[in-house]
């Protein structure tokens, strides 16, 4: 390990002290300013949560019901937050158990740190009880992944570990620690990790890409961006309404670049992708200038790349080079870290608005408005719209939450309806789609920043993937908001078996237990809604709330979300019926 | 627009760590590309590995796969090469009976035109070694197979570019950073 990570020399160099590993992996913890850490016991790693029994004061751990749950908390606890997240799992099925969440972090770029136990070192390929080769397991879904067979490689390896997750393009990273690792004495020391000779996290900005990018832009006639999470994670919220203001560029976001600008500014023309709004959709396929800041070209954003902004000029922003051409071939490409970038590109830009442009995507919403957000926000027919739950937190809260939404139907309705004054409020499951990541998560976010509204959104079926974790809600008192939005369907796929399936719902329909009980039967504070003059008060009530509170809105068993993009064709023959 | 196919040969300069060739190997997995040859050893620099991989995919695939490697935090460089960019080289091993260089006496010119080395002979066998290209190696496999191979096997390629790859200077760089 030693030739490869540069120290830089302290003025003191660190006292050390004959500890455990176990001792040493808290210490290390705490060292990173850990102060929360999720987690599930097993026998592999008992000797570290004997250690967090000592510990109680620094480190506050958290027992999820699943160890799913504890790699989701640890996400939102992330995403909300911008630091690492935590979650600690025994050997065998305690760190199989994780692969979900890992999963979901590394393609949504979460920065996080998994610790698993595992067997004696002279167990290891043995097929011990409960061996399981998670670092093999992991390494396609880990942005870094390492075993520890001795106490001494603790430090240096859990620095390397956080150094790495949150540098860079964030991600999760996967130390699994051996028993004999955790049980040994050895001399620790802790110093924080500032480089790895064979990783560049963040390239230099090239002053003459950010030339030419901004040339291209001077001169378009028809600019829009298009922005992603990139500029979240890189904090270049500020730089970037300071471009699209300056420049005058009508500005889309993809579902995981929600929330870093207002919802009401000027510019926000909506979200891009398959359920995206109409106008920034189309128009995809108008601009002349496309702008990608901190976003990949996900398949679900461009839809057909044949017929992808073929007659734009396209510039991407990005800190990873590998996604540069990757999907979309750009014309400049600006690689670094966003924040860096666009405050360069800023003062090369002119003053300009492209008020005739605007105008164009403002007649398109006016036609999505008609034909489609008018009848889900407010809706004459009887049945309730998850469009409608979604206004009533809106007036509720003020546009101030933090929304935090499972997978499905009513995902794409939180996402499309939220407002967002606040950044960092849209935590969701973009990537990967895992149902069952919003009620973890919630907790995870709430714990992180707990002077915000956090409201997770589920749908029926999500919610009953990882409903246990009411209990660690109910035992931690963590005061999350839970909107249940019950169709009675696993509604996202019934959506496409009516439209592509001949309406043959195969298993998609849900006979659901009462969810109240459950609730309550988990000392939450709970109450359903089937009738439209009860939502507003049910909302007020559950936002007034000090404490958790759950909700259950049952919505009409067959509303469909669009506008949509069926899978394959063009963004631009984005359907709004 | 179908891209040409073409033998590339990938160098993977890479920090010594176990599991490293489990990433590299996912890499080509998850775009199910079939490894053709595949070699690792040490490299010029002292505790750097290389990896000279070679793989049938387009100039643009390979593009796209040297991005996904340099990603992998222990990877430190990587390139790809058509033929013509290197200098590269295969070894045969063959194991013949050695009964066969008394009775044939034609293996003995075998031997010689084809400068073929012999690595050992004792009373029951003799090991011939070849490096070359694959179709030198290839004909000397066809020449000897009329006779009899008790054992063959090819190495993976091994190459160095032509022109130069910029590793040194970039671990210096990073040293004194
Ligand atoms: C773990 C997991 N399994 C399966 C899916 C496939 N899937 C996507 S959306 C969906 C339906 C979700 O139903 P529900 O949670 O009730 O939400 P709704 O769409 O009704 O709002 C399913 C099954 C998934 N995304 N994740």
């Amino acid at each position: 390990m030693d030739t490869q990570t540069v120290k830089k020399t302290k003025e003191v160099a660190a006292k050390t002290e004959r500890i455990t590993g176990s001792e040493a992996i808290i210490r290390c913890l705490i060292e990173e300013g850990v102060d929360i850490l999720y987690g599930y016991p097993g026998g592999a790693i008992m000797p570290v949560y004997d250690e967090l029994y000592k510990y109680q004061d620094k480190i506050h751990h958290v027992l999820t019901r699943h160890e799913q749950g504890a790699t989701h908390a640890a996400q939102g606890y992330a995403r909300i937050s911008g630091k690492v997240g935590v979650a600690m799992a025994t050997s065998g099925p305690g760190a199989t158990n994780l692969i979900t969440g890992i999963a979901d972090a590394q393609i949504d770029s979460t920065p996080m740190v998994c610790i698993t136990g595992q067997v004696f070192s002279h167990l290891l390929g043995s097929d011990a009880f409960q061996e399981t080769d998670i670092v093999g397991i992991s390494t396609p879904v880990t942005k870094w992944n390492h075993q520890v067979t001795k106490a001494s490689e603790i430090p240096e390896v859990l620095a390397k570990a956080f150094y790495i997750a949150k540098s860079g393009r964030p991600g999760p990273v996967l130390v699994d620690i051996t028993k004999d690792a955790q049980v040994s004495e050895f001399d620790f020391k802790y110093e924080k990790c500032t480089g790895i000779r064979s990783y560049i996290p963040v390239p230099k900005t090239n002053p003459e890409a950010v030339k030419a990018a901004a040339e291209l832009i001077n001169a378009a006639k028809k600019p829009m961006i298009v922005w992603g999470q990139g500029v979240i994670l890189g904090e270049a919220e500020k730089e970037l309404k300071a471009v699209i203001e300056k420049a005058g560029i009508p500005s889309a976001w993809t579902i995981l670049g929600a929330s870093a600008l207002p919802t009401s500014h000027p510019l926000n023309i909506g979200m891009v992708g398959m359920h995206g709004n109409y106008a920034p959709n189309k128009l995809t396929n108008e601009c002349d200038v496309l702008i990608a800041i901190g976003m990949r070209f996900d398949d679900r954003v461009t839809g057909s790349l044949d017929t992808y902004a073929k007659q734009a000029k396209v510039i991407h922003f990005d800190i990873d080079p590998a996604e540069i051409d990757k999907n979309v071939k750009t014309d400049v490409a600006v690689i670094g870290d966003s924040k860096d970038s666009l405050a360069k590109l800023l003062p090369l830009l002119n003053k300009n608005s492209h008020e005739s442009w605007l105008q164009e995507f403002k007649d398109l919403y006016e036609v999505e408005y008609e034909k489609v957000i008018k009848n889900d926000i407010s809706p004459t027919k009887e049945g309730l719209t998850m469009g409608e739950v979604l206004k009533q937190i809106n007036i509720e809260t003020k546009g101030n939450a933090a929304i935090v939404s499972d997978v499905g139907q009513h995902q794409m309705i939180a996402c499309r309806y939220a407002d967002f004054n606040i950044t960092k409020s849209n935590i969701t499951s973009g990537g990967l789609g895992t149902m069952g990541f919003a009620l973890p998560a919630a907790i995870g976010a709430k714990m992180a920043a707990p002077e915000r509204e956090v409201v997770a959104i589920i749908g029926d079926g999500g919610y009953q993937m990882t409903i246990q974790e009411l209990g660690t809600i109910f035992q931690q008192q963590v005061p999350v908001k839970i909107v249940v939005l019950n169709n009675e369907f696993l509604g996202m796929v019934r959506q496409w078996q009516q439209l592509f399936f001949d309406k043959r719902y195969a298993s998609t329909e849900m006979t659901n237990p009462n969810f109240v009980a459950i609730a309550e039967g988990y000392y939450i504070k709970a109450r359903k809604v089937v009738k439209r003059e009860e939502l507003a008060d049910a909302v007020k009530e559950m936002i007034a709330s000090k404490e958790s509170y759950f909700l259950e809105v049952c919505v009409e068993k067959e509303d469909n979300v669009f506008p949509m993009i069926p899978s394959g064709a063009s963004v631009s023959d984005v359907r709004l019926s | 627009m179908k891209e040409d196919i073409k033998t590339l040969t990938i160098s993977i300069y890479t920090e010594n760590n176990i599991g490293l060739l489990n990433r590299i190997s996912a890499i080509f997995q998850r775009r199910h590309i079939n490894i053709e040859s595949l070699t690792t050893s040490q490299s010029e620099i002292e505790g750097v590995n290389r990896f000279v991989i070679v793989v049938n995919i387009s100039e643009t695939q390979a593009k796209k796969i040297v991005g996904q490697f340099e990603k992998q935090v222990e990877v430190i460089r990587a390139y790809y090469h058509t033929d013509e960019e290197t200098i590269y080289q295969e070894s045969g091993m063959f194991k013949i009976k050695s009964a066969l260089l008394f009775e044939e006496p034609q293996i003995q010119n075998i031997i010689k035109e084809s400068n073929t080395r012999i690595v050992t002979v004792n009373k029951e066998f003799f090991v011939l070694e070849k490096s070359g290209r694959r179709n030198e190696i290839e004909s000397l496999r066809r020449d000897l197979n009329v006779f009899g191979i008790m054992q063959f096997v090819r190495s993976g390629r091994i190459a160095v570019t032509k022109d130069e790859m910029k590793v040194t200077e970039m671990l210096l760089a990073f040293n004194n950073q």
